[in-house]
């Protein structure tokens, strides 16, 4: 087919990926919105998640966050915050154009998957271990630090590695409102029939998402603090929640 | 004759620009709506058949696919390992990869789609399967139920609350996702999305958005009743 060796040309074409706009600069420009939406995202919603697991309460809100966040479209929210006043369209340093706008939708994505993971993660430690943690007297807070925290880190992690996947996509789909990223590509060689292009560009982020999850998975498995055999097994388990593109 | 006309053009300055038109370009607009609505009803009646035949060509490649790994769990661990391959992949790159073989076409993104449904699917019905009690299993097979008869009488009955819940995840995710498929001209409400960015209408954008909400909660709710229906006996634990 045609198609397939002029999506083989475009890849091996050295200017297609140097330059402005190319496809070295786009995946930059996403990787950076990725890795800081995710970080802000941990950062607000982990600790929030955690307490509440902690004292065992607004469970109904921490899991009902992920069925709310896979029913509204990430190309909706990403709409209506470039057409709104604010964030807008605007240019937003390296992040690029509507990169407030972007930024905003990805954390708000990343929250549901990393809120209801961390949250379910607290409330499965073994009941046992932590009525053991108070009868060895240990404080609330060194309870959560030494018993709950290292118990639930696994799927906390699964958690973020959700996130990651949920990030990557969305960042992709910020093109189709004229935003930052690889995704750019794939819509203007759709707009302008250069299907090649949008093909190329579309392998180049898909083997990226491969390479990011596979990259997640080994680093969870070597900072995984409980043996292996549980966690594959809760990772199962998670499993049918589902992430959300 | 002219007073009623004059008096209908002092209504119309009274009321001023319609909600929606560019001047004041409002974000929820019923004038839009009506105005519209053979627009929004046929973006509507798109999304809701690209979503379905999404989840339904989902089911009937999942369930073979579920019943193959349950047999053969080196089969299981590929499955496994390459749905969640295809779950890494973002939908606005995996839509262009289906180009090469089924064009532009409504085709494109129902695959597309179904695909990321499958995904869902075989995993909630390896769950459900493996949730049947063993001894019930024996039972049956005690009583001279066939492989066949087992499966469609004892263990797809058992599995279904998983599977139902797996159903939920995937239908809701698929109503979302659809309207990424404007990216080849058929995403349903995503198409009077795209549309409504590219010309700052607000209200049509809104109106899509919503609708796509709607459609998500409406499809739950049916998925609900339906697993009702199909697991009488839960109902009659739970009073």
């Amino acid at each position: 087919m045609t198609l397939f060796r002029l999506t083989w040309d475009y890849l091996t074409t050295g200017s297609n990926w140097t330059g402005s706009g190319g496809l070295l600069d786009r995946l930059g420009e996403q990787l950076l919105l990725t890795v800081t939406a995710l970080i802000v995202a941990m950062l607000i919603g982990l600790p929030i998640a955690l307490w509440l697991g902690h004292v065992g309460r607004g469970g109904f809100l921490a899991i009902n966050i992920s069925n709310v966040g896979r029913a509204i479209p990430t190309f909706a929210l990403l709409a209506v915050l470039v057409t709104a006043d604010w964030p807008g369209s605007g240019e937003l340093g390296p992040y690029g154009r509507a990169g407030l706008a972007t930024l905003i939708a990805l954390g708000l994505f990343a929250l549901p998957p990393l809120i209801t993971n961390a949250y379910v993660a607290v409330r499965e430690v073994p009941a046992d271990a932590k009525e053991a943690a108070d009868g060895m007297g240990m404080s609330g807070s060194q309870k959560f630090w030494r018993v709950e925290l290292p118990l639930a880190l696994p799927l906390v992690m699964s958690g973020v590695r959700l996130a990651l996947v949920q990030v990557w996509a969305t960042a992709t789909i910020a093109a189709l409102v004229a935003g930052p990223g690889v995704g750019r590509i794939i819509v203007d060689g759709f707009a302008r029939n250069l299907y090649s292009q949008g093909m190329a560009a579309a392998i180049v982020v898909a083997a990226a998402a491969l390479v990011l999850e596979v990259g997640a998975a080994a680093l969870q498995r070597a900072v995984d603090p409980v043996p292996r055999q549980t966690t594959r097994k809760r990772g199962r388990a998670m499993s049918a929640a589902g992430p959300t593109l | 004759m002219t007073l009623l006309a004059a008096a209908s053009s002092v209504r119309q300055a009274e009321d001023g620009p319609s909600c929606y038109s560019a001047l004041v370009n409002e974000w929820w607009c019923a004038q839009y709506v009506q105005d519209r609505r053979d627009e929004i009803f046929d973006a509507t009646t798109e999304h809701l058949s690209i979503t379905v035949a999404a989840i339904v060509f989902g089911l009937v490649i999942a369930f073979p696919l579920a019943l193959l790994a349950r047999r053969l769990p080196r089969f299981e661990s590929l499955i496994l390992g390459v749905s969640t391959g295809i779950y890494t992949i973002p939908s606005l790159a995996l839509l262009p990869l289906m180009v090469p073989f089924t064009g532009l076409s409504a085709t494109t993104v129902v695959i597309g789609l179904g695909l990321y449904a499958l995904t869902v699917l075989v995993r909630a019905m390896l769950d459900g399967f493996r949730a049947v009690p063993a001894d019930v299993v024996e039972s049956a097979t005690g009583l001279g139920y066939g492989p066949t008869r087992l499966l469609f009488k004892i263990e797809l009955p058992l599995a279904l609350p998983v599977l139902m819940a797996g159903l939920r995840v995937a239908t809701v995710s698929t109503v979302a996702l659809t309207t990424v498929g404007t990216l080849v001209a058929y995403g349903g409400l995503g198409n009077l999305i795209s549309h409504g960015v590219q010309r700052d209408f607000r209200a049509e954008l809104v109106t899509a958005g919503v609708l796509c909400v709607l459609i998500a909660l409406l499809l739950d709710g049916v998925l609900v009743v339906l697993q009702l229906f199909l697991t009488p006996w839960s109902r009659a634990a739970q009073t």
